[in-house]
């Protein structure tokens, strides 16, 4: 009966304020131990003070064959930008 | 509406390929073409995007055996743990032991990403299907062994480790950058303590040159075989995997170790040795690449003792390794249990 343990990723805000990352992955029995393990793998030296985990079976990650009709539609729009815009050098704080 | 549009196209390039089947060849070439000039454009390839398989089959074997070179590169330093002459030394000792597991887990990961499966991996190692680094055959005889290797044989994973930072699959490249980070305390307690010891007493010191005639040539011999004879490194390099040589990163270990040699007062076990003003490098004498392959095909002095006892760490922790996984299972199945006792009553 032997059994792999799950695959789990690993994410971590470095500090408050910011966002959790991606760092890596590790496996483990369960979320609790998938915590434990995360804060000895990836928090050995103060990288952290925050950790997610979520088993991988549960990301679904788009197809890099996909990525053309899906963010192609933005690339043209350049007006979405400020720098679309000319403002007169007289004009201040825009 | 723009959404369901895309997923339309998504439909029917996924479901209706086969009516393509005049272009498949083309699209075979294309995908080699365009994998090829990302690479050259610099841009990481990712766990799904298209690779050849060969470069698949390359990242995987270089990977799980750069892993498998942490997880027995813990052995040597492991067995003076528990002799280490001071509570400091032992704590970075300790520090530096752990730091190398996780090394290890960081570079399974990544090959898990190119789909390889752990516990098939572990089994490589453990059959001698799969190498590790050959330095980690030979044995820590005195305490200045943990500086020697610090120094030196972290020193020379360090150069080839920075060039991986650069490498071109992204995981890789991301968990050297960590491993870099992580690696540079390694080499400098290693050097720290050869200080310690070069300084000091003069049994000390002979300790000292005792660990840095045993370790020099070992370490030169981390970087692999002679250009002329190495037989992976066209392609490892046209894909990027590898941006430096085997000789290239060998000269430049060498130019870098041996001042710091000649600082501790120490000296290199290399008659052959000499400042060559013209090539702006240090010459140095011929490797014996026989000890080098006979290490490799495991007659080296602890090749069966390293890969006992990597076989009874993992068969005495099989018990853990089920009972932790039996016990995840039942505290799931706790959580449901409740709610249909309620239920049932
Ligand atoms: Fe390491
Ligand atoms: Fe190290």
């Amino acid at each position: 009966m032997k059994k792999e343990w799950p695959l789990w990723e690993i994410f971590i805000r470095s500090k408050s304020g910011l966002n959790h990352k991606h760092v890596g992955s590790l496996h483990a029995t369960d979320a609790e131990m998938a915590l434990e393990n995360a804060r000895d793998l990836y928090t050995r030296r103060n990288e952290g003070v925050s950790i997610w985990v979520v088993e991988s079976k549960h990301i679904t990650a788009s197809d890099p064959d996909d990525s053309d009709p899906l963010f192609e539609p933005a690339r043209d729009k350049v007006y979405r930008h400020p720098t679309f815009y000319t403002v007169p050098d007289n004009v201040s704080h825009m | 509406m723009f959404a369901t549009l895309i997923k339309i196209r998504l439909h029917l390039q996924r479901n209706f390929c086969f009516l393509l089947q005049p272009y498949q060849i083309m699209t075979s070439v294309n995908l080699e073409a365009i994998f090829q000039s990302k690479i050259d454009d610099e841009v990481k390839i990712e766990p799904k995007d298209w690779m050849p398989d060969a470069y698949r089959k390359t990242l995987i074997r270089q990977i799980s055996q750069h892993a498998h070179s942490e997880i027995v590169g813990m052995l040597p330093e492991g067995n003076w743990i528990t002799r280490a002459p001071s509570l400091r030394r032992k704590l970075i000792l300790l520090a530096k032991v752990q730091d190398e597991a996780g090394h290890g887990l960081y570079l399974y990961s990544a090959a898990e990403t190119l789909g390889a499966d752990r516990d098939e991996l572990v089994q490589q190692l453990l059959t001698g299907k799969a190498k590790y680094s050959s330095i980690f055959n030979y044995p820590t005889l005195n305490w200045a062994d943990i500086g020697a290797i610090g120094w030196l044989v972290d020193g020379a994973a360090i150069t080839n480790q920075v060039m991986l930072t650069r490498t071109s699959y992204g995981p890789y490249a991301r968990a050297m950058v960590r491993i870099c980070k992580e690696e540079s305390f390694h080499q400098r307690q290693g050097y720290e303590l050869m200080m310690a010891m070069s300084f000091g007493s003069p049994e000390q010191k002979a300790m000292a040159q005792d660990a840095l005639n045993r370790w020099w040539w070992p370490a030169l011999m981390m970087f692999g075989p002679h250009d002329s004879e190495s037989t992976h490194s066209d392609q490892a390099s046209k894909w990027k995997i590898k941006r430096k040589s085997n000789d290239e990163l060998r000269q430049n270990f060498v130019d870098v170790t041996v001042p710091q040699a000649e600082y501790l007062g120490l000296t290199v076990p290399d008659p052959d040795l000499r400042w060559n003003e013209e090539r702006g490098h240090y010459d140095f004498g011929k490797i014996n690449w026989d000890e080098f392959w006979n290490v490799v095909k495991g007659n080296g002095p602890c090749n069966r003792q390293r890969i006992q006892a990597r076989t009874k760490a993992y068969e005495d922790g099989a018990w853990v390794r089920e009972a932790a996984m039996a016990h995840a299972e039942k505290k799931e199945q706790r959580k449901l249990q409740p709610e249909a006792a309620v239920k049932a009553a």
